[in-house]
């Protein structure tokens, strides 16, 4: 008797606790279901009280938000609200392939967007306009522990003995691909052959201390200590700085061009064909471009100041070589021979190769 | 179960099936709900690995880099197990046995590693044991580093596993022992350990399990250099990166099998030590 009553009591305390857990996942979900969106702005645009839903790379979530602020403020953009996902570049594509809802995708690197050309979601002349697909750019940099105390100035001095690198890994994220490519164009862009270039690859990964998985693990790694460079992006670095996590950097003379893609889906809102358009207009440029990205063109005033570069006056200095994609063919002339893991009994590609060797030279 | 050959076991007292009408709609939605959030994706796994076919897959996990990849990682759940198996039980000894101050302090903190998201964990490790460790550790980059995460976030679960058994655990029992002569040794040997069996290798194969699979907490400390500190997971990741879900799942695939060799070895080796009493 004793017993059932017991059990009884604790059922019901069971069931009070089970009640409280609802109720505050319930309140919880109110609260916060609708945190991603903006304010609508008041009024009545052409496109008002239509959603964009954008997915992106993280890094450009600030500038996004800063855009889609300034686009609220047009003719076009009154009115719409935006409904937002920042993640890894390869995931975000992976997720918009398998059904995440997207308007709007920007992500780093190209072939990520192709992914979803191929998949039938995204136009596969997106890439054909006067932008060629991308939406923001940036430089490969590389930085350097306060005061540069191993002088580092070129990708020569990576590969001299006792300098540790950290970068984020190019096999198992897409964005650092960049990273290695600048190391690549490096050699092959300045007369070198693609022999000369895989030893120099080779030895550069040789001095490698750390490989995270995402280029904000690089940086995280660099700044807890690891390593004498960090293989990064100019807008990364100043936005860091803007958030008070800033490193120094040098600009070597040869570097690579780092192209953002973005793209709107075929059965996007008809507004985000307008917000496309004013991303890549003067002023969509200008608010990226005042959070470290250069602007894809050379004529969009930015005010001449962007805080957290290491002269704010001078924010984008000019460079003396800059190696692009179509120097090289693109990324289909680079992806498998770079890059390729070997999928299929495929040649594995030159630079995975470099990360293998270099692992196997250590033990 | 008994029930396999009905016509030889089937006694009054053990029927066929005890399924009512309501145990048999509770056994429906266990096996539903079991379905949706287990079988299904692991049999997708699987799936997945044959799609690219024996060869892919004997390619895939022989591959230098991936090989050694997995090496690291089992090794290291192994150990980390070990470890666990004796540090758990002794920890869990500690908070059920002795009083101290700060007892219900240690108890709490003890879940610190459950509640923690796997990413801060490693922040924290990273920042304790990097290269401006104030501990002077110096783990970043290193294989040590990947035991060291597999430690971290795995303690808990033998502590957890143990400490109620060994709170129900009858100490007359442990007295009779005593005054018929057997020394502390025996006694544990062959009183307590018996009844701890159980639950030691259930919190030992939770730590393999959770171990085997971690990612969050080692990235940003293992550095994720190849033949060095690199774990499977990393390897999947990379293969899904490449679009090469083939070869992402052959690595999961390999991984199940060998938990599940691990849980069913400990299993057994629970029975032998638990049927010894």
């Amino acid at each position: 008797m004793t017993d059932q009553v017991y059990a009884r009591k604790s059922r019901k305390g069971l069931f009070a606790i089970i009640a409280v857990i609802v109720a505050a996942l319930v309140a919880a979900y109110f609260l916060f279901a609708g945190g991603d969106d903006s304010d609508a702005s008041e009024g009545d645009g052409p496109n008002a009280g239509q959603t964009i839903s954008i997915v992106g790379f993280a890094v450009p979530e600030a500038a996004n938000k800063a855009i889609a602020a300034e686009f609220n403020k047009t003719d076009e953009g009154k009115g719409v609200t935006f409904k937002t996902s920042y993640g890894a570049s390869g995931d975000q594509s992976r997720a918009v392939e398998g059904g995440l809802k997207a308007d709007y995708v920007h992500l780093s690197v190209a072939t990520d967007v192709d992914r979803l050309v191929k998949a039938g979601l995204v136009d596969e002349n997106y890439d054909k306009g006067e932008n060629k697909g991308i939406v923001s750019s940036s430089v490969v940099v590389l930085g350097v522990r306060d005061g540069n105390p191993k002088n580092i100035q070129s990708w020569d001095d990576l590969i001299k003995p006792g300098v540790g690198i950290v970068t984020a890994n190019p096999a198992s994220s897409g964005a650092a691909r960049w990273n290695a490519l600048g190391a690549w164009t490096h050699i092959t862009e300045n007369g070198g052959t693609e022999a000369e270039a895989t030893t120099f690859v080779d030895a550069l990964f040789k001095n490698v201390v750390s490989l995270t998985n995402s280029g904000r693990d690089a940086t995280q790694s660099f700044l807890d200590g690891n390593g004498d460079v960090l293989i990064a992006y100019e807008n990364e670095a100043i936005l860091a700085a803007q958030n008070d996590q800033g490193f120094d950097y040098v600009i070597p003379e040869t570097t690579f061009k780092i192209e953002n893609a973005g793209a709107i889906l075929k059965d996007a809102t008809p507004a985000a064909q307008d917000w496309l358009d004013f991303v890549l207009s003067d002023e969509g440029q200008k608010q990226f471009a005042l959070k470290g990205f250069r602007p894809i063109r050379d004529d969009v005033d930015y005010g001449g100041t962007v805080e957290g570069a290491p002269d704010p006056k001078k924010p984008f200095p000019a460079i003396k070589h800059l190696v692009t994609l179509d120097d090289i063919g693109g990324w289909a002339a680079v992806k498998d021979k770079l890059f390729g893991d070997g999928k299929d009994g495929a040649p594995v590609g030159i630079v995975t190769q470099s990360i293998e060797k270099s692992g196997k030279a250590s033990q | 179960m008994a029930t396999v050959a009905p016509d030889l076991r089937r006694s009054p007292t053990r029927p066929l099936s005890t399924l009512g009408v309501r145990s048999g709609i509770g056994l429906g939605i266990t096996l539903l709900w079991f379905s949706l959030l287990v079988l299904i994706p692991l049999s997708a796994i699987i799936v997945t690995t044959t799609e690219g076919g024996w060869a892919n897959f004997w390619r895939t996990v022989t591959t230098d880099q991936t090989a050694h990849a997995i090496r690291l990682t089992v090794t290291a759940a192994l150990v980390v197990t070990l470890i666990n198996a004796v540090a758990g039980t002794v920890i869990a000894w500690v908070l059920v046995r002795d009083r101290f101050p700060g007892k219900a302090l240690l108890e709490l903190i003890i879940d610190i590693p459950f509640a923690l998201p796997t990413i801060v964990a490693g922040l924290v490790l990273l920042s304790l044991y990097g290269n401006d460790s104030p501990l002077g550790l110096h783990l970043a980059n290193s294989s040590a580093s990947v035991y060291l995460a597999f430690l971290f976030v795995t303690l808990p679960f033998a502590v957890r596993m143990v400490q109620p058994v060994l709170e129900e655990l009858d100490l007359d029992v442990e007295e009779a022992a005593a005054s018929l002569g057997a020394s502390r040794y025996v006694t544990f040997r062959r009183v307590i350990l018996p009844s701890l069996a159980p639950a030691i290798a259930a919190g030992a194969a939770l730590s393999f399990a959770r171990a085997i699979g971690e990612y969050g907490s080692l990235v940003l400390l293992s550095g994720n250099l190849p033949f060095k500190s690199e774990v499977a997971s990393v390897r999947i990741l990379s293969a899904i990166e490449n679009d090469n879900p083939a070869g992402a799942a052959s690595i999961a695939t390999l991984l199940l099998l060998v938990s599940l060799t691990v849980i069913v070895v400990l299993d057994i080796v629970q029975r032998k030590v638990a049927s010894r009493g």
